[in-house]
């Protein structure tokens, strides 16, 4: 399951552009830079394919170890 | 993916580029490769005039700021007197191969023992989105109000193409960042020219074809599109050298 840095992010939207269950979308709440980050609407269908992890310009999200978690 | 973990060399903060700027994403992978190839110390990032410059406040590790195109002068320098150090130029098209093409073109034909990562996003960015040597036949920017016409202003170069025509440099290749395969290509590519350099094998291009939402005025997504419609056919992604595997 990936954690999401809401924090460092832009809204550019890759992420839910690109997710391949399409579980990412752009939420309601704004971060402390005034852009709408992303949330995961159904976590229990994440795959961890890391996908919008590599999209992401800023690194705003990333996939911890099994385990980590 | 096994695990995602967000590089310390650069700033636990957001970067100065535009939302969207594929030209951070550029910035993070090299981070990433640098830190797990476990050359975080070792590095020396040579920063040029531009969008790029906006590293000097995102950049963790060592970096030098330089003159507007003369990264790969300033890096030939660093290099043959530190010759252990992982040094690489950060440079984008308009100051690589715009006012620096003399230095890319003289450097690279030495064969010096260093990376170019060339980010081509097709315009000047920093200045405001005039036109750039990169601009494609019809894109329009500020100098270039009705598109790019090559009557006047000749065509968009491809360096990757005029670079491997030297005999010297060992490495040269472009890629996409509108993707996640090209993403992914990008990151492999970033680390073998990384690993050649380590192996003392020579002069290495990697070419990084991104966007500028802003001066294209597009929104993030739209410029994705757009670069899979007109900049991927004109510069075509690919690896153009690799004397690894030539031989």
């Amino acid at each position: 399951m990936i954690v999401i840095n809401e924090r460092l992010c832009k809204d550019c939207r890759y992420c839910v552009k690109f997710c391949p269950k399409q579980i990412l979308e752009t939420g309601s709440q704004r971060n402390s830079r005034g852009h709408f980050y992303p949330v995961v609407t159904e976590p229990e269908k994440c795959i961890s394919c890391g996908i919008c992890a590599t999209m992401c310009p800023e690194g705003a999200i990333e996939l911890p170890a099994k385990g980590d978690e | 993916m096994a695990e995602y973990k967000r590089s310390t060399l650069i700033a636990d903060s957001p970067s100065g580029y535009c939302p969207g700027c594929l030209h951070s994403l550029a910035t993070r992978l090299v981070s990433d490769v640098i830190e797990e190839l476990g050359q975080g110390d070792n590095s020396l990032n040579v920063i040029s005039v531009g969008c790029s410059a906006l590293n000097i406040l995102y950049w963790g590790g060592d970096f030098l700021s330089v003159a507007h195109g003369r990264a790969p002068a300033a890096a030939t320098g660093i290099k043959r007197s530190n010759p252990e150090r992982l040094v690489f130029a950060y440079q984008g098209d308009g100051d690589l191969a715009a006012i620096g093409l003399s230095e890319i073109m003289s450097a690279a034909n030495r064969g010096e023992n260093f990376t170019v990562i060339f980010a081509n996003n097709q315009t000047y960015g920093m200045t405001g989105g005039q036109m750039a040597p990169t601009t494609l036949i019809g894109q329009k920017t500020t100098t270039t109000v009705y598109g790019r016409d090559p009557a006047t202003t000749g065509y968009p170069m491809k360096m990757c193409e005029l670079i491997s025509t030297l005999e010297a440099p060992c490495y040269v290749a472009r890629f996409a960042l509108n993707s996640p395969k090209g993403v992914r290509e990008a990151r492999a590519g970033i680390k073998k020219a990384f690993e050649l350099q380590l192996q003392g094998k020579g002069f290495t291009f990697v070419e990084l074809l991104t966007n500028c939402p802003t001066n294209w005025k597009m929104t993030p997504l739209q410029t994705l599109d757009y670069m899979n419609t007109n900049t991927i056919p004109y510069f075509k992604p690919g690896v153009y050298k690799d004397t690894e595997v030539d031989k």
